[in-house]
């Protein structure tokens, strides 16, 4: 039975999902307008900026920090074998593209992935379109670069 | 300034940094949102664990407004929950730019291999300098989109 589909794990899972959806509603990071609000840096002068993207990352980053140390210390996580590190070390083209790709897509909506799968909660118009874009685009990511294993062997 | 919460948004911002931090410490496992959402793909690997994650995400939003109802959008007395509308001067229908925003943003987290919460979150507290390259990519990219297109105003 392979470590992903016992009890513990999947609750693991689940629990982090729940938690996750909580911290973007209680953030309000699930409301595009409230992010396209930190986005827009040239409302500073006028006085209509909001910075509450950077207390959510900073708090989520400083809890995870943690995390980090605290995994650190051990060899394996509590339900699987071993720590799954990305297996991509390089600054290379694809991750420069794709941040500059992403960039754009996210200062156009305001809508990142996890706030993306967070509004199906409240299934506002036009997120089906959104959405399937959303699957579109990935799978042509899929496409075009290799998966995982192939481009580190590639690289390599 | 009228919007700014910064309280609402350090909880929320803990609750987000303890939900990776119970993936990573329990599963091992990036809580990334892009790379859940994208490896459900072919040639997809373990699809229930990343299923299980991002129904429990949308179970765990639904839970939260219906708790503090008015924090953010949605649920009894909260705002209704709403996407952009494209500006107006772009002469570009609605639900063409949010097909274009969501494309670019598919496409360019999965080449890049992460969005805000895997790079943006677990990168930068993992202090991978491939995620301090990426956040920093995307942050300025969007600001320059959103003073571009003028789609906060």
């Amino acid at each position: 039975m392979s470590p992903t589909t016992r009890l513990p794990y999947l609750a693991t899972a689940a629990l982090s999902g729940l938690l996750f959806g909580a911290g973007l509603y209680v953030s309000q990071m699930v409301d595009p307008l409230k992010v396209l609000r930190f986005l827009d840096f040239g409302a500073i002068p006028r006085g209509g900026w909001d910075p509450s993207l950077a207390f959510v990352i900073v708090a989520a980053i400083g809890v995870m920090f943690v995390a980090v140390r605290i995994g650190g210390k051990r060899t394996a996580p509590a339900f699987d074998t071993t720590f799954h590190e990305p297996e991509f070390k390089r600054i290379d083209a694809p991750l420069v593209t794709g941040a500059v790709l992403f960039g754009i897509g996210w200062g156009m909506s305001g809508i990142c992935p996890g706030p993306a799968i967070s509004l199906i909660a409240f299934w506002p118009p036009d997120l089906l379109i959104f959405l399937l874009a959303l699957f579109a685009g990935s799978y042509a990511g899929v496409l075009i670069i290799p998966s995982g294993r192939d481009r580190r062997l590639a690289v390599a | 300034m009228d919007s700014f919460s910064p309280i609402p948004a350090l909880l929320g911002g803990a609750l987000i940094g303890l939900a990776s931090a119970l993936l990573w410490l329990g599963n091992g496992r990036i809580a990334g949102i892009s790379g859940i959402f994208g490896q459900l793909l072919p040639p997809a690997r373990t699809v229930v664990w990343r299923l299980v994650f991002l129904g429990a995400l949308v179970l765990g939003t639904l839970v939260a407004a219906w708790l503090f109802p008015g924090l953010g959008v949605g649920g009894p007395g909260g705002k209704p929950a709403a996407l952009v509308s494209a500006p107006a001067n772009w002469g570009i229908p609605t639900p063409v730019w949010l097909v274009i925003a969501g494309l670019l943003t598919g496409f360019g987290t999965k080449i890049g291999n992460g969005c805000t919460s895997g790079h943006g979150v677990c990168g930068i507290a993992r202090l991978s300098l491939r995620s301090f390259v990426a956040v920093g990519i995307f942050f300025s990219v969007a600001i320059i989109t959103v003073a571009v297109t003028g789609v906060a105003a």
